[in-house]
Order: structure tokens, then C-alpha cells, then sequence
């Protein structure tokens, strides 16, 4: 029985369980995740961003752009590793290649992603360099080096930015399985709302235009598709109620702000650097709502027994008709 | 071409994994009608395949100290007390008396006396008071009392009562989701269609861990890799029977081809059901279930949740082309915005 998306029946209060115990093993991933999700999202709007200020002539913000995308994915390869049980084997991710595991897909993004990040970022160094001699020679060709280089990144970038929400679907989590329509878009939004938060921070004024368009879309995308991650049933309840419905509310709400003070600062380059802090603290609040409600939902056996038991008795009173 | 039921359905696993001519596909059927809960099983487990000690804990949990599989427990005998009678037999101890077992005058005068045992102080005289007290009946401990229910709290008190039993162990599903997320190829399918860990690749990202829909796998804390039952690999190969089920003293746990032990269980139910037990049922035994049907299939007399199972698992990579399709939709929906936004005003 469902009325405008809102789940009217009252699930059963009581369930069989074994001593309380979850049926479940709570995630392994220890917060390093959470952060991956939000420097692996970050890297990726910011590449998109460098790329589209490279495109419409915007050196300032295509430098920003690049250097972050450089920095969230180096943190991010870092916080990878460091959360891997046997660090010292990160590289046996490269042996295989499977689409069945979006920890595979997701390494092989990276290993693309990141080189080509590097490059870009990289590049930008090149006025430093003396104008004659053989690194003369690289100061002209680091520019156009660096211009492929981030346009092939921002390609790469949306898949970084949304296969992360697979990542977590693609488990027995009650809560991130559940919500495997809407995590792609909430961290697609996420991802668009750090990049510009950081750009709005540190771009020069003048080119922070289309920042403020991308904040707004990264609101809509977040808001619009992601509405149902909080109205999914039973398992959505983690994403409501406790410390990981704090912080997924605490994300929606500064992404409203940071949104609404990015629109009015168009004239006053402190109002667009606090706005900018409350996109990229949304980001954070909201991967780690995420993060934190899918442990919430394994360690609790109603989150698994419940839907299940549910599902299980309408397929009984099915067969039985 | 991957088969149409690759990743949900009725499927043999092991040709599916690129085996040809592989031998049938062996599994458990774990019988708990059966079970003891002498836990040989756990401790042969253990002993053969050199699983570290999982500590020495009271869990007050009846007789089972152990709690989950875990990563240093590849089986686990669960251990339900129930105040419910076993099938449509009478009520147990229905002619049992209900009074005290001991009068409490008998009791205080007990408790003066003593016997030399050699020793010093041997055994000191008891409290009178406290002994008359304890006549009364045991206090509930949160564990079985040593005398039968209703003695000393009165017939009315009195409860069947009915213990449950389970040798609990991995599934090895036909769509096992521990081994489709895998990132490293450490885990994989072996020619007998179970799933093994391959403890020289692993390098414990923890996925598998996460993806099990029945909280199974489980990551050794001191060594950082996943670990969990390879239904003895190693004695499959040479034609031994796994340790479990060769310790097993009332074949409790029964090892063989699957197709010959998912026909020896709907037997075994029928003949249950025919002897008075309509609560018996199997679990995992269902190619059409959400996971293709379980390598590792019991038979139960309660609801799965009861024992700690999941009522109706589903695999999760069932859903994953759904998944990246949303994926898809979102990373395009990405890249319009950033397009939009950057074709816009200058200012």
C-alpha cells in the first residue's frame, strides 16, 4: 500500500532472530570508504570542470580544476590502499578484469582516470619552465599534452563519479542494495557539488560562472534523483533515523544553502567562498550518511529478516490462491 | 556467450565457470533433526584445515560459545531452546510430579552435614537458610536448569520444551556473490562447484564480506584476508569425504553428490512429516530460489531466521544490470550538466 512514494504500512514489529544477532557481517570498509567516496567524486567533477573551463577559455579555473582532480584522486588511491586488509597486494586488483564486480570496474576507472588527471595537473606547470633549451621544447608541448590528457580524464570522470554507487549497491547491505536506483545520482550530485564548492573557493572570481549554473545542477540531481533513497521502505529507515540520518539530512540541507548562497554571490567573493565550504561539507555529510546507514542496516537483523520474511510469506499466500 | 541464468536462475555452476567435463557438483545436506551438537564438526573442521582458536567465550547463548562463522569458525553449531513441543507428540513430562525434589527441612538438615574427604578444608559445612531457600526450585540462570521444567514451580508453569540443533556452514550458492565481486580472482569456483578462497591472492578489500547474503565470509583481523569453508578442497580432490561430515556421529551432516542428497532430503522430510513432524523443511535446496539453490542445504524444523538464516536471500548481482544501467544514466545526466552549465552566460 504506497501513497505518493510513502510506504504506509507498518512493517511487523516483531521478528525471529538468533540471540539478536545480525544475520549479516557488517561492512569491513572502515571510514578510509567513506572518504574514498568523497575525494574519488571530487577528482571527477573537478576534471569535469577543468575540461569545460579548458574548453571555454577559463585558465584560472581550468588550473583549479585540474590540480583537484589530481589531489582527490591521489587521496583517493591512498585511501584505497591503506583500507585494503593486505595493502602490500593493491596490485592484485590488476590481475583480473570483471564486470561482475564494481570493485574491478572501479580499479581499471582509477588506473585510467588517474595517469590522465596527472598529466593534465602536471601540465600546468609549464610556464615555470625556462623558455629555451630541451625544456624549453616541453614548455610548448606540456599545453596541448595537458589539453588532451584532461579532455580524456573528464571523459573518464562521470564513470568514476557514479560507479561508486554500484559499489556499494552491489552487496547484501540492506540499505545500499535497496537503494541501488538512486545512489548513482545522489553521488553523480555529490560529486558535482564538492568539485564546485572548490571552485567557488578557489577559482578566480571572474570565472566562476558556470559553477554557480553546475551547483544548481548538482542540486537537482541530488534532490531529483536521489528523493527516493529516504522513501524505499524499511531499509531506507537508516537513512532517516540516528547519526546516519543526521548526516544524510545535514548533506541535504547544506547543499540547499551552499546552492542558494552560491546564486547570490555573485558579487561578493566571501559569500562565494562560504557557499563553496557548505557544497563541499554537504558532500562529505552525505558519503558518510551513506556510508554509515549501510552498516547501520547489516548490523540489524530486522533490516534483513523483515523484508525478507515479507517477501517470502506474499509468495506462500500467492501460490496458495 | 555468458549463459542467459549467468547471473540468477537455475544454473550448474561448474561448467558455467569454464570446466569441461567436470565431476558432479558436491555439497552438504546438513540433516538438523538429527544434530546433537557435540560440535565435533567444528572442532574436525579446525583440526584439518589448521583454523586458528576463536577464543574461550561464554556467549549465554545455551551451548553455543562459538556465535557466527566467522573467519576462524567454518562451522557453527547453533543452539535454539524453544518452549514448544517437538511435532504432534504429548506434552513431555506430563506425569511428572511438580513438586519440590526436596523438602526444605530435608534440605537445611543436608547442609549441617559434612564428610571428611582428606582434605583441608575438604568440605565445609553449608547454610541451612540457604539451602532450605534453594529447595524451592532453581532460580532461572538464563540456562537449563538441572531439573525438569515445572518442578518446584507447579504443573501450570510448566513449558514443553524443545532444543534446536544446526551444524551451520557456507552455502556455496550457485550464484555465489562473494566470488562474482571479487576484484582479485581469489576467490573462485573449483571443478566440484563449491567456492574456495585462494589465500595467496587475496589481498582483503573485504568485498566478499559485504556481498554474502548470509553473513558467511569474514575477514581474519591479524592477517587481513578473508576467510571461510573450501568444503575441504584439498580431501575433495583426493576422494576423501570433508572433515565435518566424516566426524559427524549421527550423519547429521551428509556429504556427496548434490543431486543424490537433494533426493535423500525430500525423503527424509516426507518420512518426518509422515512420523508426526509437519515443521519439517528444507532450506537451499531449491534451484528456483534467489540464489540458484545452495551447495550446503539443510533441513530445518523452524523458520531459517530462527537459526540465524536469512528467510529468502537473493543474490546481489541479480540486480547488477540494473544497477549499471542506473550508473549509466547518471554519469550521462553528469556530463549534460557540466556541458549546460559551461555553454551558459559568460557572467
Amino acid at each position: 500500500m504506497t501513497r505518493g512514494g510513502e510506504q504506509l504500512t507498518v512493517p511487523p514489529a516483531d521478528f525471529a532472530s538468533y540471540y539478536g544477532r545480525p544475520v549479516l557481517k557488517p561492512p569491513v570498509w572502515k571510514y578510509d570508504i567513506a572518504g574514498y567516496l568523497f575525494t574519488g567524486g571530487l577528482a571527477a567533477g573537478s576534471a569535469l570542470i577543468g575540461a569545460g573551463a579548458q574548453l571555454t577559455g577559463r585558465p584560472g579555473l581550468r588550473t583549479v580544476g585540474r590540480w583537484t582532480a589530481l589531489g582527490g584522486v591521489a587521496a583517493s588511491t591512498y585511501l584505497l590502499v591503506h583500507d585494503l586488509g593486505r595493502p602490500a597486494r593493491f596490485h592484485h586488483m590488476l590481475r583480473v578484469a570483471k564486470v561482475t564486480s564494481p570493485m574491478s570496474v572501479g580499479t581499471w576507472i582509477l588506473a585510467a582516470f588517474g595517469p590522465l588527471a596527472g598529466v593534465a595537473a602536471v601540465a600546468e606547470l609549464a610556464p615555470l619552465l625556462p623558455q629555451h633549451g630541451v625544456l624549453g621544447l616541453a614548455r610548448r608541448i606540456a599545453p596541448p599534452v595537458g589539453n588532451v590528457a584532461g579532455l580524456a580524464a573528464a571523459a573518464s570522470a562521470p564513470a568514476l563519479a557514479t560507479y561508486t554507487g554500484v559499489l556499494l549497491a552491489d552487496t547484501a547491505v540492506p540499505s545500499w542494495h535497496d537503494a541501488y536506483p538512486s545512489l548513482p545520482f545522489v553521488f553523480a550530485g555529490s560529486a558535482l557539488a564538492a568539485a564546485s564548492g572548490v571552485g567557488l573557493i578557489a577559482a578566480p572570481a571572474a570565472e566562476t560562472a558556470p559553477l554557480r549554473r553546475l551547483a544548481l545542477a548538482a542540486a537537482a540531481i541530488e534532490f531529483g534523483g536521489g528523493h527516493q533513497l529516504e522513501r524505499q521502505g524499511l531499509t531506507s529507515e537508516p537513512y532517516r533515523h540516528g547519526r546516519s540520518g543526521r548526516l544524510v539530512k545535514a548533506g541535504r540541507v547544506l547543499l540547499a544553502v551552499g546552492t542558494a548562497t552560491a546564486l547570490l554571490s555573485r558579487r561578493s567573493r566571501v559569500l562565494a567562498a562560504i557557499s563553496g565550504a557548505a557544497l563541499v561539507a554537504s558532500s562529505v555529510a552525505t558519503r558518510f550518511g551513506v556510508f554509515e546507514a549501510g552498516r547501520v542496516s547489516a548490523r540489524d537483523p530486522k533490516y534483513t529478516v523483515v523484508p525478507q520474511r515479507g517477501r517470502l510469506d506474499e509468495k506462500r499466500s500467492a501460490t496458495q490462491l | 556467450m555468458p549463459h542467459t541464468n549467468a547471473l540468477y536462475g537455475p544454473l550448474d555452476p561448474a561448467p558455467d565457470a569454464g570446466y569441461e567435463n567436470p565431476p558432479p557438483r558436491m555439497g552438504f545436506f546438513t540433516d538438523t533433526s538429527v544434530c546433537i551438537g557435540c560440535k565435533a564438526c567444528e572442532v574436525a573442521c579446525k583440526e584439518w584445515n589448521g583454523v586458528p582458536e576463536s577464543g574461550l567465550d561464554l556467549l549465554g547463548m545455551s551451548y553455543d560459545n562459538t556465535g557466527a562463522l566467522t573467519a576462524n569458525s567454518w562451522r557453527h553449531v547453533a543452539f535454539v531452546e524453544q518452549p514448544r513441543s517437538a511435532g504432534w507428540a504429548t506434552p513431555a513430562f506430563a506425569g511428572d510430579p511438580d513438586g519440590p525434589a526436596i523438602s526444605p527441612v530435608t534440605a537445611a538438615a543436608g547442609a549441617r552435614t559434612s564428610t571428611d574427604t582428606g582434605t583441608d578444608p575438604g568440605l565445609p559445612t553449608g547454610s541451612p537458610a540457604a539451602a532450605a531457600r534453594m529447595s524451592g526450585g532453581p532460580e532461572f540462570l538464563g540456562m537449563p536448569g538441572a531439573q525438569p521444567p515445572g518442578r518446584g514451580s507447579g504443573a501450570e508453569g510448566r513449558t514443553d520444551f524443545r532444543w534446536l540443533m544446526m551444524s551451520d556452514v557456507c552455502k556455496h550458492c550457485t550464484h555465489a556473490a562473494c566470488l562474482d565481486v571479487c576484484p582479485t580472482g581469489s576467490l573462485f569456483r573449483t571443478e566440484f562447484g563449491t567456492v574456495v578462497v585462494q589465500e595467496d591472492i587475496c589481498n582483503g578489500c573485504g568485498y566478499c564480506i559485504s556481498a554474502c547474503p548470509y553473513g558467511v565470509i569474514d575477514q581474519r583481523k591479524d592477517d587481513g584476508r578473508a576467510w571461510k569453508c573450501t568444503l575441504c578442497y584439498d580431501r575433495l580432490g583426493a576422494g576423501m569425504t570433508p572433515a565435518c561430515a566424516q566426524a559427524c556421529p549421527t550423519e547429521s551432516i551428509q556429504y556427496g553428490e548434490l543431486d543424490e542428497l537433494r533426493e535423500r532430503a525430500a525423503a527424509r522430510v516426507a518420512k518426518l512429516h509422515e512420523r508426526g513432524m509437519p515443521e519439517a523443511r528444507l532450506y537451499g535446496h531449491d534451484p528456483n530460489d534467489g540464489v540458484g539453490g545452495d551447495g550446503a542445504f539443510f533441513l530445518l524444523l523452524d523458520e531459517p531466521e530462527v537459526y540465524g538464516l536469512p528467510p529468502d536471500p537473493i543474490v546481489t548481482t541479480r540486480d547488477l544490470p540494473a544497477m549499471w544501467k542506473r550508473a549509466g544514466l547518471a554519469a550521462m545526466t553528469m556530463a549534460a550538466a557540466t556541458a549546460v552549465a559551461f555553454l551558459g552566460r559568460r557572467q
